[in-house]
C-alpha cells in the first residue's frame, strides 16, 4: 500500500497524517484523479446510491433498534411506541421501511445496468459475483428485517419462508427446526433474526469493500463497453462524477421522501399492523414487493419432475451441450440441434400434460408413470434459488466477445424481454396462485430460467459480432451511434 | 435522463398498486372525500371530537383503543381539564400498592384507553367467540383503510335471497365474505351531537372514522407538512446541483462538438 511515490500535501496536518498512513493519497488516487469513462448515463449513478440507501439503512437501524425489544410479548407494541411516543420515531421507523423497498429499487436498476452493458464480462467477473452475493445477503436481511415487528405477515411470512427448507430430502425437517429454533415460530425465531438482521449488513458492508475494491481494480465499464484507451477517452472521478453522482442521488433521495412523508404504507401490507396471531392465517401471504418474481418461480412449479420430464431435460440438456463448448457457431449442427429439441419439447409437454389437473379434476394427459419422484415443492425451492444461483454464472455462460447491448441487438431484445418477464412474474407473485396466473408465471418462469442458460448462450455463439467503435472519445464523437454500430 | 424519469415515474405508479392487487375479493368500498387525503391533508378537529364521541358511546362497549393515551386527546383540541375530566370517567386497575393489593382508581391523562375486557379470551367469550379487535391500528390494518372502515360501518343490508345466515351473523357489503360477526352498530339519532350536525349512520361513521384514523396515524399532520417542507427543499436542492452538474460538465460537452 506505501509504495510508490506520494506527493506531499501543503496542509501540515494532512501530510503528517498522510505520510504515516497514506489514506488522503489513496482517497485521492481512487475518488479524485481516479480515471472514469466519459460516457457513462444515468444508469451509473445507482451505485452510489446503492451505497447511500446502506449507509442510511445501517444507521436508521441502528437507531430503532434503541428502541425496539426483540421478544414475541413486546415487538409489536415497542414498534407501535415508536411510531407513536419516540420522538420522531414515526420518521425514522418510515425511513428504514421504505428504505428497503428503495434499496431494492437502486439495486435492481444497478443490476440491470450491468446485464445490459455487460458489465458482468471478463474481466468483471468476480466483481459481478461479489454483487450477485451483495443480493442475496440483501435478500436474507430483508425477510429477517419484515419478520421483526412481528404482524400478522411478519409471522406467516417466516412460517412460509422456513418451510421452504423442509423440501429438502431426509434432512429438510430437521433444518427447519434447526431454523427456526424450536418447532413453530416463536420467541426463539424472533430473537435469532434480530441478532442476524443486525449482524447481516456489517457482512453486507465488507462484501461492498470487496465490490468496491474489484471495481477500482478493473476500472468500470461503460455505456459502449469499451475498455478506455487514452486519456481523451475519460474523465477525473472529481469533480466530474462525483458532482453526477450527487444529482442522481438527491433526484432519488427526492423519489423516497415522497414516500417515506405521502405514501408511508404503499409499499407494505396491511396485514403487518395485525398483530401475529399463530391461530389466524391471512387470506393471501403475500412477500414484500421486491421477493414478488422469486415467488412467482416458485410457485409456477404445481408440476414436479417425473420420468418424462427428465428424459425431456435429458434431450435437451444433450442438444444444447455444443454451446457450453468452445465450439464456434459455424461448427455446430443447427439441424440436429433443432430435431433434438423438437423431441425433448415432446417429451416436456407430455411429463407437463401427465401432470396437469383440469378443472374438472382430470388428467389432461393420462400416461403411465406419470407420478413424479422430485415433487412439485422441491422443484420451486430449487428453481426459486437456482434463479439467483444462475446470475452467479451468468459471466461464464455469456462469451460473446461484445459487452454492450448497444452492439448486440439480439441480446438487447432478448434482455429488454427479461425486464417485462420479470414484471409480469412480480404481478404472477402479488396474485393468488390460481386461474390463468399459473401456467402464466409457468410461461414467466420457462422464459427466466431459458434466457439465463440456452438463450445467452446461443446467443454468445450466433449473435454476430459488430464492430466497435475505436474508443470512448470516438463513440461519443461520432453521433450518431447507428452508423458506427452498422459496422 | 428521459429514460431515467420514465422509469421512475414508472416505479411510482404501479409500485403502490402491488399490494393493493394482492387483496382479492371484496367489494371495493366508495371513497370518501376525507379532509385529511391528499399530501396538504389536516384533521377536521370538529370530526375528532363527535368521531370520540361516537366511539365512547358505541364503539367501546365492545373494542379497545389501547394504543391511545388520553393525554393524546389534546390534538383533538381539548384542554388539560377537559382531558382530564374524560379520563377520570374511567376506572383504571392500578397496584400493587403498599400492602400488595391491586387496587382501583379513576383514569389520569397519562393512562391508555382502558380496554372493555380484562383479556382476549373475556372478549371473546362475551361476543359468542367473536373477538373485537383493539381500533387502535384499524384504519392502518385494513386494506381500503379509511375509505374500507366507513364502508363496513354503512354497509349493513338484508343478506340476499338464497344466503343463508346464522345466528349472530350479519350481511355487510363491504366486508371481505360479506359475513361478519358485528351487528349493526349504528343508527340514525343513536348519539346526540351538541353542534348541530346530521345525527345520521352515514355521518356518524364518517366521524368515527376520522377519529380512528388520527388513532392509528396521530403523526400524520406533522408528518405531511414536514414532507411538503422536506421535498420542496430537494427539489430546489436537486435543480441547483443539476445546474452545477450542467456547469462543471460544459467543457466536456463543448469538446465533444468540436
Amino acid at each position: 500500500m506505501a509504495s510508490g511515490k506520494r506527493e506531499k500535501f501543503d496542509n501540515p496536518v494532512v501530510e503528517w497524517v498522510d505520510s504515516r498512513l497514506p489514506i488522503f493519497t489513496m482517497v485521492q488516487k481512487e475518488y479524485g484523479v481516479f480515471p472514469t469513462p466519459r460516457n457513462f448515463n444515468y444508469f451509473w449513478n445507482f451505485g452510489a446510491i446503492a451505497m447511500f440507501m446502506l449507509v442510511t439503512m445501517i444507521i436508521s437501524g441502528i437507531t430503532l433498534a434503541m428502541h425496539y425489544a426483540a421478544h414475541q410479548d413486546m415487538a409489536f407494541d415497542s414498534v407501535e411506541r415508536i411510531m407513536r411516543d419516540v420522538n420522531y420515531g414515526w420518521l425514522v421507523r418510515y425511513i428504514h421501511a421504505n428504505g428497503a423497498s428503495f434499496f431494492f429499487i437502486a439495486v435492481y436498476i444497478h443490476i440491470f445496468r450491468g446485464l445490459y452493458y455487460g458489465s458482468y464480462k471478463q474481466p468483471r467477473e468476480l466483481l459481478w459475483m461479489f454483487g450477485v452475493l451483495i443480493f442475496l445477503l440483501m435478500m436474507a436481511t430483508a425477510f429477517m428485517g419484515y419478520v421483526l415487528p412481528w404482524g400478522q405477515m411478519s409471522f406467516w411470512g417466516a412460517q412460509v419462508i422456513t418451510s421452504f427448507f423442509s423440501a429438502i430430502p431426509l434432512i429438510g425437517d430437521s433444518i427447519v427446526v434447526w431454523l427456526r429454533g424450536g418447532f413453530s415460530i416463536d420467541n426463539a425465531t424472533l430473537n435469532r433474526f434480530f441478532a442476524l438482521h443486525y449482524l447481516l449488513p456489517f457482512v453486507i458492508v465488507g462484501v461492498v469493500f470487496l465490490h468496491v475494491w474489484a471495481l477500482h481494480v478493473t476500472g468500470s465499464n461503460n455505456p459502449s463497453g469499451v475498455e478506455p484507451k487514452t486519456e481523451k477517452d475519460t474523465l477525473p472521478f472529481h469533480p466530474y462524477y462525483t458532482m453526477k453522482d450527487t444529482f442522481g442521488l438527491m433526484f432519488f433521495i427526492t423519489i423516497y421522501a415522497v414516500f417515506v412523508f405521502f405514501f408511508p404504507n404503499s409499499l407494505g401490507h396491511a396485514d403487518n399492523y395485525i398483530p401475529a396471531d399463530p391461530l389466524v392465517t391471512p387470506a393471501h401471504i403475500v412477500p414484500e414487493w421486491y421477493f414478488l418474481p422469486f415467488y412467482a418461480i416458485l410457485r409456477a412449479f404445481t408440476f414436479g419432475i417425473n420420468i418424462y420430464l427428465l428424459v425431456g431435460l435429458a434431450i435437451t440438456a444433450l442438444a444444447v451441450f455444443p454451446l457450453f463448448t468452445r465450439a464456434k457457431g459455424k461448427d455446430i449442427d443447427l439441424k440436429s440441434m433443432g430435431v433434438l429439441m423438437a423431441i425433448a419439447g415432446v417429451f416436456l409437454l407430455g411429463g407437463y400434460f401427465s401432470q396437469l389437473e383440469l378443472a374438472s379434476g382430470d388428467i389432461a394427459l393420462p400416461l403411465p408413470f406419470s407420478a413424479a419422484f422430485v415433487d412439485a415443492k422441491l422443484c420451486g425451492v430449487l428453481a426459486m434459488f437456482g434463479s439467483i444461483l444462475l446470475l452467479f454464472v451468468l459471466p461464464f455462460i455469456d462469451t460473446h466477445p461484445n459487452r454492450s447491448a448497444r452492439f448486440r441487438p439480439w441480446f438487447k431484445i432478448g434482455v429488454l424481454l427479461l425486464v417485462v418477464d420479470i414484471v409480469i412474474l412480480t404481478i404472477c407473485g402479488a396474485k393468488p396462485a390460481e386461474g390463468f396466473w399459473v401456467p402464466l408465471s409457468q410461461i414467466g418462469m420457462l422464459y427466466y430460467m431459458g434466457f439465463f442458460t440456452v438463450g445467452v448462450a446461443f446467443l454468445s455463439k450466433f449473435e454476430p459480432v459488430k464492430d466497435l467503435p475505436e474508443s470512448i472519445y470516438k463513440s461519443v464523437t461520432d453521433k450518431p451511434q447507428k452508423t458506427v454500430a452498422k459496422g | 435522463m428521459k429514460k431515467l424519469v420514465l422509469f421512475a415515474a414508472l416505479i411510482i405508479t404501479t409500485s403502490p398498486a402491488l399490494p393493493a392487487m394482492a387483496a382479492g375479493d371484496a367489494v371495493e368500498p366508495p371513497k370518501q372525500d376525507w379532509s385529511f387525503s391528499g399530501p396538504f391533508g389536516t384533521y377536521d378537529r370538529a370530526a375528532l371530537q363527535r368521531g370520540l364521541q361516537v366511539y365512547r358511546n358505541v364503539c367501546a362497549a365492545c373494542h379497545g383503543l389501547k394504543r391511545v393515551y388520553y393525554r393524546n386527546l389534546e390534538a383533538l383540541g381539548y384542554n388539560e381539564a377537559q382531558i382530564k375530566t374524560i379520563a377520570s370517567e374511567y376506572t383504571v386497575q392500578d397496584g400493587p400498592s403498599e400492602e400488595g393489593e391491586m387496587f382501583d382508581r379513576p383514569g389520569r391523562p397519562s393512562d391508555k384507553f382502558v380496554s372493555p375486557y380484562p383479556n382476549k379470551a373475556a372478549a371473546k367469550y362475551a361476543n359468542n367467540g367473536a373477538y373485537p379487535p383493539d381500533l387502535s391500528l384499524i384504519t392502518k390494518a385494513r386494506a381500503g383503510g379509511a375509505d374500507y372502515i366507513h364502508g363496513v360501518l354503512v354497509g349493513y343490508e338484508d343478506a340476499p335471497e338464497g344466503t343463508e345466515l346464522l345466528p349472530g351473523q350479519y350481511w355487510n357489503e363491504y366486508m371481505p365474505g360479506h359475513v361478519i360477526a358485528m351487528p349493526a352498530p349504528l343508527s340514525d339519532g343513536l348519539v346526540a351531537y351538541e353542534d348541530g350536525t346530521p345525527e345520521t349512520v352515514d355521518q356518524y361513521a364518517l366521524d368515527v372514522t376520522h377519529f380512528l384514523t388520527w388513532a392509528a396515524e396521530p403523526e400524520m399532520e406533522h408528518r405531511k407538512q414536514m414532507g411538503i417542507r422536506v421535498v420542496l427543499y430537494l427539489m430546489v436542492f436537486t435543480f441547483i446541483l443539476f445546474l452545477v452538474k450542467r456547469k462543471i460538465w460544459a467543457d466536456v460537452k463543448k469538446k465533444k462538438k468540436a
